[in-house]
């Protein structure tokens, strides 16, 4: 997935000269996981700059240069430390569309990676999004393939409004082609990944693919689940859930992130409004416990969702 | 050579804010804006001397305490009045009101609710312009309260190793909200501009013309290249934090006090002094109450702001 995020940050900056791309060791270095890789000695310290550890300044310098011409992409170098880039993501640039009357947007992206799977404690772990997916003028999205990595980075850097581009950092080793001229992917469409006629998994991130492995063990009971990778978090594809439960008449939400207050959350708020009367079971919603990500192999293990518990919650849908 | 500005060009710019926010203050009293609002009586000449030393492609960043920063930057009195009070019509339609006045249009990115935002998005503004070679500068404005936020170090620290161009422009009032502001904060401006390595001046922020050589000498030398620069202005808030503020951590004296250096009566003085016809102030100072005056009938005349406008303006409409 690495290599899929490369090659979009690099065709982006070689298509349009207003891109820059800054952060933390993303240019020598070639970012902490490698996403940027080569990018500073293609395209110059200038437009590939290394930032010194300065969340506050990196993000609010995004605002300021997007309100000035350029489309900078930031990178924040694990997503618990969006904390430090707060204001200058929710009180700036979520607000100045809307509170500066439409005059001008905040074409900025922030790609940063959330999730577990490498032991690497409470403060390098954490699923955020729903904080802000909560905030109006943002969008997210949140790729569970290469392919999706690729358009998802494109679309979002091609936008004229925030995105916060969401990596799965358990996912950045994943293989997968990424075609020669892909098609773009519109922010707000989810995908089909497995089609199945008894009940609906809708899942984003990692959780895509315990969801297709919930799947495959249905499958071996007789159960046939449609899995949904959501692919955007905010605006979120309601029609397609919407579809979707209106054939499998059962819904499960599955995510790495903590399960209270969560995305699954709103998802089934929504869905047991305009799907009620889809509805033949209860909608479940299978995420973390309501504890910080533990840091040793074996509570790592037992804190972070599985297939195991989404087919669980399948089977309890199904009851 | 450092341009001069015009000192009459000063007093007008001065005589503008003042009327307008003594006419703020009016209306504030008589509920007819909505929120609350903080007023910059008593700093103009920072304003006024700082943007005169700008170019249109330059770039600024203001404050809570911002309408001063607005209309010297030339932000369209019609429209400032039409935002403050909440109208249609207001420059930003209404949904941003005093702490948000921006006119993008003129490189004014915004007065800001949050001390100190201001500095970060104007290093953005001085990145933007040194990438895509516009020639053009960024102003942070900050008073003395926000040298206590982190955002502010960073920025500075991140302007002087990549050398942009930014000047820092500190009004500094004495006052961090309620509290004396050097009770708040250990450092001087000048030592910790010193500790990062950036030239740091002061200069009297009751005195236009001063504030405005400052600024220019400042500003070409970030269009030289030479890397940010900080100016601080000492000045005075005469009134309180916000409108309506009863200020019982002050006492009388320090508000008197504020009121004996009026960068408007001295710059008056100084006119008069260099000959210029008392009439011509007196011109000057009915075009700022006429313009003011015009500018608040227009607004009250103004439609409300509508919901059905506001509702989808978070994001950009959808490509159809």
């Amino acid at each position: 997935m690495v290599q899929a995020i490369n090659r979009a940050l690099a065709e982006a900056l070689a298509e349009d000269p207003a891109v820059i791309l800054l952060g933390e060791d993303i240019g020598a270095a070639g970012g902490p996981f490698g996403a940027t890789r080569g990018l500073q000695q293609r395209f110059g310290p200038d437009r590939v700059r290394d930032t010194p550890i300065s969340e506050a300044a990196i993000m609010g310098a995004a605002v300021g240069a997007a309100l000035t011409g350029l489309r900078p992409v930031a990178e924040i170098m694990f997503m618990d430390f969006v904390t430090l880039a707060m204001d200058a993501l929710v009180n700036q640039a979520a607000k100045a569309r809307f509170m500066f009357g439409g005059q001008r947007g905040v074409p900025l992206v922030l790609r940063t990676p959330h999730g577990g799977g490498l032991s690497a404690g409470p403060q390098h772990s954490q699923c955020l999004e729903a904080w802000l997916c909560h905030v109006p003028g943002l969008k997210v999205v949140c790729p569970a393939t290469p392919a999706d990595a690729y358009a998802l980075l494109r679309s979002a850097i091609a936008d004229p409004d925030p995105v916060v581009v969401v990596e799965n950092k358990a996912l950045y080793a994943m293989k997968g082609e990424v075609p020669d001229a892909p098609e773009p992917i519109p922010i707000g469409r989810a995908r089909i990944v497995r089609p199945g006629r008894d009940a609906t998994i809708v899942a984003y991130g990692a959780a895509v693919h315990w969801a297709t492995d919930a799947a495959s063990l249905l499958a071996a009971e007789g159960i046939e689940a449609e899995v949904l990778d959501l692919r955007s978090l905010q605006p979120w594809d309601e029609a397609a859930v919407l579809e979707s439960l209106s054939r499998t008449h059962r819904l499960v939400v599955a995510h790495e992130a903590v399960e209270a207050f969560g995305v699954g959350a709103e998802i089934a708020a929504r869905m047991a409004d305009a799907g009620f009367d889809e509805l033949d079971g209860p909608i479940l919603r299978v995420g973390a416990p309501f504890t910080p990500v533990p840091f040793a192999r074996e509570l790592e293990a037992a804190y972070r969702p599985d297939a195991a518990r989404i087919a669980a919650a399948v089977r309890r849908t199904l009851d | 050579m450092t341009r001069m500005a015009d000192p009459l060009a000063l007093l007008r710019t001065m005589l503008l804010i003042r009327e307008a926010e003594m006419a703020l203050a009016r209306l504030f009293a008589d509920g007819e804006v909505p929120g609350f609002i903080h007023l910059s009586v008593g700093q103009e000449a920072v304003a006024a001397g700082v943007c005169s030393a700008l170019g249109p492609q330059d770039s600024v960043a203001s404050t809570h305490r911002g309408h001063g920063h607005a209309i010297a930057r030339g932000v369209a009195l019609d429209g400032f009045f039409a935002e403050v009070l909440g109208r249609a019509s207001g420059v930003c339609g209404g949904r941003g009101g005093s702490m948000h006045v921006a006119d993008l249009n003129r490189g004014m990115l915004g007065a800001n609710g949050i001390v100190g935002a201001g500095a970060p998005i104007a290093l953005g503004a001085a990145l933007a312009h040194r990438i895509r070679g516009t020639g053009g500068v960024a102003v942070a404005f900050f008073g003395d309260g926000a040298l206590a936020e982190g955002a502010l170090h960073e920025s500075l620290n991140l302007a002087a190793i990549w050398r942009l161009p930014l000047l820092l422009v500190c009004e500094n009032n004495g006052w961090a909200e309620f509290s004396r502001s050097d009770t708040q904060v250990a450092a001087t401006l000048s030592a910790w501009s010193a500790a990062y390595g950036v030239p740091h001046a002061e200069v009297d922020g009751n005195d236009a013309a001063a504030v405005a050589a400052a600024a220019a000498e400042a500003v070409e030398a970030l269009r030289r290249g030479e890397g940010p620069r900080v100016l601080e202005a000492r000045t005075h808030r005469w009134r309180g934090h916000f409108e309506g503020d009863p200020q019982r951590y002050r006492d009388a004296e320090d508000a008197a006090r504020a009121a004996g250096h009026d960068p408007i009566a001295r710059s008056r003085a100084a006119l008069l002094a260099a000959g210029v016809a008392e009439s011509a102030l007196h011109a000057a100072e009915a075009e700022a109450r006429d313009a003011v005056a015009a500018a608040i009938a227009g607004a009250r005349a103004a439609p409300a702001a509508e919901w059905a406008d506001a509702r989808h303006g978070a994001y950009a409409p959808a490509e159809s």
